[in-house]
């Protein structure tokens, strides 16, 4: 560790701006941007995509391409980082400076091992043998936690996972013990239980090197946890910074008021109205005057589109305070204790009118039994074989009543997109039975068939690629009237109703998909699955390639949706904090099986299945205090292919009550004997597939 | 070409640079798709050639079709006044042995070469589009036929075929020539189409739309060709330079057009040996054939970069 004077910053940023020209005019990417970073100390840096948050960190290593214009300054140390030639900077990074990318495989040369490119990131900063070098890069990548270190070393980066490649990213950047890590988007791509595994090593890093650590992300969840101070960027700027405690509990900017009441809570047991924020980001071509966030923001008032508020001190605290916020009412919010909920109009909440009549006398909409769905394993390039099976969904049974919503979650992998492709089908399943509306699609013929798509649609993930790009809103909404018969002077009107229905302005029925928002891609996806009037709905990760503050907008128009029309769902997420919060009953899926299910509420606070203990207790929690008290299950290694299932038990192989807390006779049910779904736990209704379930409160 | 191509859709990558998610609802909301085909216009008239070549083409059809009032002489016209003259004030181009004017002559070779190329690979176009994405969306059975009729087509010398049966339509119109001629044009193209359809078919708007109850036949016309647009059209101004260049070759040898009629083949054909001694004949209706497939080729490229805007590497 370097030894720096108490109270000098390692890293200090000043007035950095980044414009890019473009096509379409200037794109000012960064502006004015100045932050502080102390030895050792982390700093999260929060935003939505386009906010800058990237860019600027990318500026300060000089990672920006060519035609990007950089003003500002940057020290390391006291050492100019800006305009520096790569030469010169080539020393800093990588020594003194090292980064974490999102996508590790790009960041990794694929034709050498990754023992060859620790070594040789030692070996461009330090003069030592190369047998040292590679013996120091093997102790690395046992450090964030590769078995067999020094066998893998000698494998190529395609050969890892995802997680483990982002280890290997994390052992390279630490190769050189350098005093500033900057980590962008580590975790994004990853699953949440590989997530926590992460964070854990970045952890380790951190105490072993003793470096400073910059953590760009859009997660406030990951931030609570690790960082000690954080910063909120928006249209380019910070616009909020501060000691994570004082900005995650008084925050004083209305974006980070609104961003932190737009999340969905995993913890809270009565549903709390999220707050969405009405709009999109602004664009970053001919930006405005004023403030960047005046359209959509409700306090704003004529000085706001007059002049761009200064990020500074909140009136009345103490000079010691760190917290700057840049609103012209900050000072207001924090007289008034405002809260987002103040600010921002919350929905009213729903009637539950459906769901107040019990669930066994309500109908049953969706019935799945026992549902297997294999694909044939090939081998041979010229003689194409068939050398086994892959069971992605191995013996799948759930039921959705009039009115719910159930979740499906697992991480990538467990075979829920297989479920609902097999149910959106509608055909005859290689073994068990699905019903739909109380038809069991093995039996329908084509008109039947036909006639059920109008009760069963579904709603995809990427409202970019579910929206065909070529037609406009109008014709894309119209196809499943025509499809299905609707007299032509009904679909117009049709088509200006469900508009108005999720949300949109009629008069947009001739504009085409890209232009539309993210969000409002996803209420157009939304409005063309209503269009016949279904009973059922299947929302296949509907939120998750969103921006965080427009997910709130789109889980509160479901909500009120599904209450108002009497629909029910089945909602496919690995994101638990949104299942819990529009989810009336959950099913848990690991490597093709329900592992457990029940009521959101009873599984959610009483997990039996040490894999759902596991899950819940790796999602990161927006609150910081919380954060630090929580103990994690960190779950080893990775997902076992799905071709080769262990034994038993599925779980065994990464199970932490199996390895800590049984005893030999006890794990040799767990490898010998597959658990069943039953009920383990006292209530009737809440199912698990552990040998040795008991319920635990993880969050 | 074929492997820089991709299925459309989306903004062209170069309208995204550096805001991510940026322009939002808030800028000024702009016609997306109209301003691709801007874009996409706006890249094809930066190129100079390829205008050049448009302006070509578009000259060369007024051209050939205005010569029957531009010049004195029909191309079924004899002027027994004047055999064998080499190019004069009333025979711009020239008379052949018997007094047929070679401008009139190689104008209405013009216009048959013209339409035989435009109307050949539209249909092969077509063909290629259809039997491509039939192939393609529904698979199995379908799939197999299709590819195998593709395989044999392919397999199959086109040029003997026509040759053989040229023939037995001769005396029919000369349409039936200029199906022959796209029915052995369309098979590679209909395999790449077939290949984008298999990735376009897993696209969610293909699955929404199935999933909705659109039969397949509508999704393949409403979502997958639109979406492939840019490869047919460049697919389709490549082949009509290949057809041109087809129907020269077989009517050189007396397959094609039929006199009296004459195509730029034809004339080609029949002149090729006066090369020397009277070259006005041979060369005047080369030079347009030259020309005219040039300027088409040009203008297949421009379409190519205009529509990927990787296959250059422009900024
Ligand atoms: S300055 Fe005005 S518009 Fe900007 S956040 Fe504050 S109140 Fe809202
Ligand atoms: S059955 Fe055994 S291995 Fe499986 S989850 Fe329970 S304790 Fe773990």
């Amino acid at each position: 560790m370097r030894v720096t004077a108490p109270g000098t910053p390692l890293l200090s940023v000043r007035d950095l701006s980044v414009s890019f020209r473009t096509e379409a005019g200037l794109v000012r990417a960064v502006r004015s941007v100045s932050y502080d970073v102390a030895p050792g100390e982390v700093l999260g840096i929060v935003g939505e995509s386009g906010s800058g948050k990237s860019v600027s960190s990318l500026a300060v290593m000089n990672l920006l391409p060519g035609h990007a214009e950089v003003t500002g300054s940057a020290r390391l140390n006291g050492q100019e980082l800006i305009g520096q030639s790569d030469d010169a900077l080539s020393a800093v990074r990588g020594s003194r400076i090292a980064m974490v990318f999102q996508d590790p495989l790009s960041a990794l040369t694929p034709v050498y091992t990754v023992g060859d490119q620790i070594a040789e990131a030692i070996l461009v900063h330090e003069t030592v043998s190369r047998g040292e070098a590679m013996r120091r890069a093997v102790d690395l990548l046992h450090t964030v936690g590769i078995p067999n270190a020094a066998q893998r070393a000698t494998a190529f980066p395609h050969e890892f996972s995802g997680g483990m490649r982002q280890r290997v990213m994390i052992a390279m950047a630490i190769a050189n013990r350098p005093s500033l890590i900057i980590a962008d988007e580590p975790t994004t791509a990853l699953d949440v239980t590989i997530q926590a595994q992460i964070l854990d090593v970045l952890q380790t890093a951190r105490r072993m090197t003793g470096a400073a650590i910059v953590l760009i992300t859009h997660d406030l969840g990951v931030i609570a946890g690790i960082a000690d101070r954080v910063s909120v960027m928006y249209a380019g700027t910070i616009v909020e910074t501060g000691s994570v405690d004082d900005v995650f509990y008084r925050p004083r900017m209305p974006y980070t008021l609104g961003l932190l009441g737009s999340i969905p809570r995993a913890d809270a047991g009565e549903r709390q109205p999220l707050t969405p924020i009405e709009g999109t980001p602004p664009s970053l071509i001919n930006l405005p005057t004023g403030c960047p966030f005046v359209p959509r923001c409700p306090m704003a008032q004529d000085i706001c589109r007059r002049e761009e508020p200064g990020l500074l001190p909140i009136a009345g605290r103490e000079p010691a305070d760190t917290q700057r916020a840049a609103c012209h009412f900050k000072d207001d919010i924090e007289q008034r204790q405002l809260t987002s909920r103040d600010i921002f109009p919350a929905p009213l909440p729903s009637s539950d009118a459906v769901r107040s009549v019990p669930r066994e006398q309500r109908q049953q909409m969706l019935v799945v039994q026992d549902l297997v769905k294999s694909y044939p394993q090939m081998k041979g390039a010229v003689l194409r074989r068939k050398v086994g099976e892959v069971r992605a969904v191995d013996g799948v049974s759930f039921d959705i009543r009039e009115g719910e919503t159930l979740g499906l979650v697992g991480e990538s992998g467990c075979g829920k997109t297989t479920t609902i492709m097999e149910i959106l089908n509608l055909g005859r399943p290689a073994s068990g039975h699905i019903a739909v509306l109380g038809h069991d699609t093995a039996r329908m013929s084509g008109a039947e068939k036909f006639g059920i798509r109008r009760d069963l649609q579904v709603v995809f993930q990427d409202p970019m690629a579910s929206l065909d790009p070529r037609l406009p809103i109008g014709e894309i909404l119209a196809e499943p009237l025509r499809a299905h018969g609707v007299a032509p002077e009904r679909v117009s009107a049709r088509v200006r109703e469900l508009l108005t229905l999720v949300g949109l302005r009629a008069e947009h029925v001739n504009r085409y998909p890209a232009a539309f928002s993210g969000g409002q891609r996803q209420r157009i996806g939304i409005a063309r699955a209503l269009a016949l009037e279904p009973k059922i709905l299947v929302l296949d990760e509907p939120v998750s390639a969103l921006d965080v503050s427009v997910r709130a907008g789109v889980i509160n128009l479901l909500e009120r949706l599904r209450d108002q029309l009497g629909l029910s769902y089945l909602f496919v997420a690995h994101d638990l904090a949104v299942v819990r919060h529009i989810g009336n009953r959950v099913a848990v899926m690991y490597l093709g099986r329900i592992i457990e299910s029940g009521d959101v509420d009873e599984v959610f606070d009483r997990p039996a299945h040490p894999y759902t203990q596991a899950l819940l207790s790796a999602i990161p929690l927006p609150d910081p205090h919380k954060e630090r008290a929580r103990v994690r299950i960190v779950l080893k290694g990775d997902l076992p292919s799905p071709a080769n299932p262990p034994s038993g038990c599925r779980f065994r192989t990464r199970c932490q009550k199996f390895a800590n807390e049984l005893t030999e006779p006890q794990r040799q049910r767990c490898i010998d004997e597959s658990p069943a779904l039953l009920p383990r736990t006292g209530s009737p209704d809440h199912l698990d597939a552990c040998h040795w379930a008991t319920a635990v409160e993880v969050l | 070409m074929t492997d820089t191509l991709q299925p459309d859709g989306g903004p062209a990558p170069g309208l995204q640079s550096g805001t991510a998610s940026g322009s939002g609802a808030q800028a000024p909301l702009e016609d997306a798709a109209a301003s691709r085909l801007q874009l996409v216009w706006r890249r094809f008239l930066r190129q100079r050639l390829a205008i050049a070549g448009l302006v070509v083409v578009a000259l060369l059809f007024g051209v050939a079709y205005l010569s029957p009032y531009l010049g004195r002489w029909q191309y079924d016209q004899l002027d027994f006044t004047a055999f064998l003259e080499p190019p004069s004030a009333s025979h711009w181009f020239g008379t052949t042995q018997n007094g047929f004017d070679v401008f009139a002559l190689t104008m209405r070779g013009l216009q048959k070469s013209l339409v035989i190329g435009l109307l050949g690979a539209l249909m092969a176009t077509a063909l290629a589009a259809t039997v491509g994405a039939f192939a393609g969306y529904f698979g199995g059975a379908v799939n197999t036929a299709l590819v195998t009729l593709i395989d044999l087509l392919m397999v199959l010398p086109a040029f003997l075929i026509i040759a053989i049966l040229s023939p037995s339509f001769r005396g029919h119109t000369w349409l039936i020539f200029v199906v022959l001629l796209a029915a052995f044009q369309w098979m590679v193209t209909a395999r790449i189409v077939r290949g984008m359809t298999l990735s376009l078919r897993e696209r969610e708007f293909v699955h929404a739309a199935r999933f909705m109850g659109v039969p397949g036949w509508r999704i393949i016309f409403r979502h997958i060709l639109p979406n492939m647009a840019s490869l047919l059209i460049i697919d389709a101004t490549i082949n009509v330079s290949s057809l041109i260049l087809a129907e020269v070759g077989l009517s050189f040898f007396g397959f094609g057009v039929q006199p009296p009629d004459v195509s730029l083949g034809t004339l080609i054909g029949d002149y090729a040996n006066a090369a020397l001694t009277f070259p006005w004949e041979f060369y005047f209706p080369a030079a347009f054939l030259v020309i005219l497939v040039l300027a088409i080729n040009l203008v297949g490229d421009g379409l190519r970069d205009a529509f990927d805007p990787n296959a250059q590497g422009h900024h």
